[in-house]
């Protein structure tokens, strides 16, 4: 059966995940070592501890994302945060930094390595270059390879391939993105946080609500009518003689329909973003999409009715997993 | 300190590109990289014009080396990245890929596509081979000087981001098609409309962005004219200016004077503004508090 990995943001998210039947959970620490360092979310050493015994004791996994770019003059941080990983014993820890890579192989060697989507590694010779160098035994895909790419990368290479199905969407190869830092000073890269709320505000103009990110303006909205969060790259805005979303529409990823043809292009996990979401929500993708994965290993037909309700109210893609999104 | 001239990011009519490289020859600069960072299908119509062009820069005394792609994923793409190793030229890596092709032993350079962030990943890329490195633009000033330190002990060269619009993003999707409702593998190269990007501005106005195929640059050109001696003290060794359309040799000469001591960071300023696409100027990256702010040699505000 294809590895269904989880999101979770707080110690109460993965209980739930896990006992919805998540195969893996992912988390991380509360600092700028994971690429979700949002407030009020994320596990200290200790949480991380009991969160595994919890997960080991029923069967399921715990990956730990440690997965910004350490800062020059900083590595300590980074280096503790792989130190108390393997004290909690977690099952394998994501990776994106070259030189924590290195540190990693070097002296937690028996630290199983997964390759996080921010290194951006979105073809077998850069893969290889990574399994090679580093020890390497899993690769999460960048989202900007169609199903066949993904099936022709995983004929070329020995590690495990992860592909996100659900869940927030990047349009740019992720870890090599700096529009966030460009508005704001805050980076996924050096500060685990993309659009970040502190640097949010909504102003009510004219019937319209604006939302602006570090200064510039977002979208516009009626006041009537729901506000999508301004995340830089789902913004509204204006070239030449046109306005609209010219990076991409506020959708989110569902590729649940194409399970079948990512289990036969030999992918080996499926990923759920959101670790910024609710317990609920966890319990009840995780739900959905262990249903899917175990209809695909029996040979049924997917549930799919199953998720419907998950996108409602937002517009969903398959994202670059078909060939057109390009 | 001296000069390095980046790859031109954009897209050129070969004549275009003739002129560029013959009129860079004379220029105050170091080095000069060459070759197509940003999409593969633009190269079959300008990669005639690079032996020339690496024939003119040698002649004029200048180092040369080849950039990979940003962002490789073709089978295509993957063979003209193995095939860089046999022009005879050091490689600029701009995507690990690139790395995968250099043999052990060999001396690469590292472009500012690659995520150095810290003193181990530095470490790691000088013990593979790499002799030059220009930083991400991304970095702030504090970093930057770890990073040189490192560079300085390890007998390398580590070089910033000095003039150019910063490469904030690189997609799989390609806006400039998007953006003339097309899909990307019909795209009928329309990016070649716009020679420094086609600008993208909020809808109240401000100028934000530009898109240049799969790739999103900054509306503001960043430059580190206040910021010379500070990034020299830091113990930086060169500065990269990136390519634009118009006025480059002046751009060129202006930044030469600067290192010189002719020119202090005021009129270099001056002299850039006119010069430079939408005639706006950024240094926030290296100097805070957001990438879009300028600092005018003094306290940081948003670029107007």
């Amino acid at each position: 059966m294809m590895e269904l990995v989880c999101p979770a943001g707080t110690p109460a998210a993965l209980r739930a995940a896990v006992e919805a039947g998540a195969h893996s959970v992912y988390c991380g620490f509360a600092d700028e070592t994971n690429a979700r360092n949002f407030p009020g979310l994320n596990f200290s050493p200790d949480e991380l501890a009991e969160a595994v015994g919890f997960a080991h004791a029923r069967g399921a996994k715990v990956l730990v994302a440690i997965n910004t770019f350490p800062r020059a003059g900083a590595e300590p941080l980074w280096h503790r945060a792989l130190a108390n990983a393997e004290a909690a014993r977690a099952d394998a820890v994501i990776l994106a930094d070259i030189g924590l890579l290195a540190h990693a192989a070097e002296h937690h060697p028996d630290l199983r390595r997964h390759l996080s989507v921010q290194a951006a590694a979105a073809n077998p010779d850069a893969i290889n270059l990574y399994a090679s160098a580093f020890g390497v035994r899993r690769v999460v895909l960048p989202r900007i390879l169609t199903v066949e790419e993904i099936a022709a990368i995983n004929r070329e290479i020995d590690v495990e391939t992860e592909v996100f199905v659900f869940g927030g969407l990047c349009v740019m190869a992720e870890g090599r993105c700096s529009l966030s830092s460009y508005a704001t000073g805050q980076s996924p890269n050096m500060n685990g946080v993309c659009s970040p709320a502190s640097h949010v505000a909504y102003t009510e103009e004219g019937g319209d609500l604006a939302a602006r990110l570090g200064g510039f303006t977002i979208h516009r909205t009626p006041k009537s009518a729901p506000a999508p969060y301004p995340t830089l790259c789902k913004g509204c805005f204006t070239s030449g003689d046109q306005t609209g979303h010219i990076f991409e529409d506020p959708v989110s990823l569902d590729a649940t329909h194409l399970i079948p043809r990512l289990a036969k292009a030999g992918v080996s996990a499926l990923k759920i973003e959101g670790r910024q979401r609710s317990r609920a929500y966890v319990s009840q993708v995780v739900r959905a999409f262990r249903a899917a994965v175990e209809a695909e290993d029996a040979g049924l037909p997917l549930p799919e009715s199953a998720l419907s309700r998950l996108t409602e109210g937002q517009a969903a893609t398959a994202g670059a997993y078909a060939k057109t999104w390009r | 300190m001296d000069l390095t001239v980046g790859p031109n990011f954009f897209f050129w009519p070969a004549e275009t590109v003739r002129a560029f490289y013959r009129e860079l020859a004379p220029a105050p600069v170091a080095r000069v990289v060459l070759g197509e960072l940003v999409c593969s299908k633009r190269l079959p119509f300008w990669q005639g014009e690079i032996p020339g062009a690496v024939e003119t820069l040698l002649a004029a005394g200048k180092e040369v080396a080849m950039t990979s792609l940003a962002l490789i994923t073709l089978k295509r793409e993957r063979k003209l990245t193995a095939d860089l190793q046999d022009l005879g030229l050091p490689v600029e890596v701009n995507d690990l890929t690139a790395l995968a092709h250099v043999p052990e032993g060999r001396p690469f350079w590292v472009g500012p596509l690659v995520n150095v962030y810290n003193e181990g990943t530095l470490r790691w890329l000088i013990r593979r081979g790499a002799r030059r490195i220009c930083l991400p633009p991304e970095l702030t000033l504090a970093s930057i000087a770890v990073l040189a330190r490192v560079g300085r002990e390890e007998g390398i060269a580590v070089e910033v981001w000095g003039h150019g619009r910063l490469p904030l993003a690189i997609s799989g999707r390609c806006y400039h098609a998007r953006l003339h409702d097309r899909a990307k593998d019909s795209c009928q190269f329309v990016c070649e409309q716009d020679p420094d990007g086609r600008d993208v501005e909020t809808l109240d106005g401000q100028p934000f962005l530009s898109v240049n195929g799969v790739q999103t640059l900054s509306q503001s050109t960043a430059s580190m004219a206040y910021r010379v001696e500070a990034l020299r003290d830091a113990g930086v060794v060169a500065l990269r200016l990136s390519p634009q359309s118009s006025g480059f040799a002046e751009v060129c000469s202006a930044y030469a004077d600067r290192l010189d001591g002719r020119l202090e960071g005021p009129d270099l300023d001056r002299l850039l503004r006119p010069l430079v696409p939408g005639h706006r100027l950024s240094d926030g990256f290296p100097v805070g508090p957001a990438g879009a702010t300028w600092s005018g040699g003094g306290q940081a505000k948003i670029s107007t």
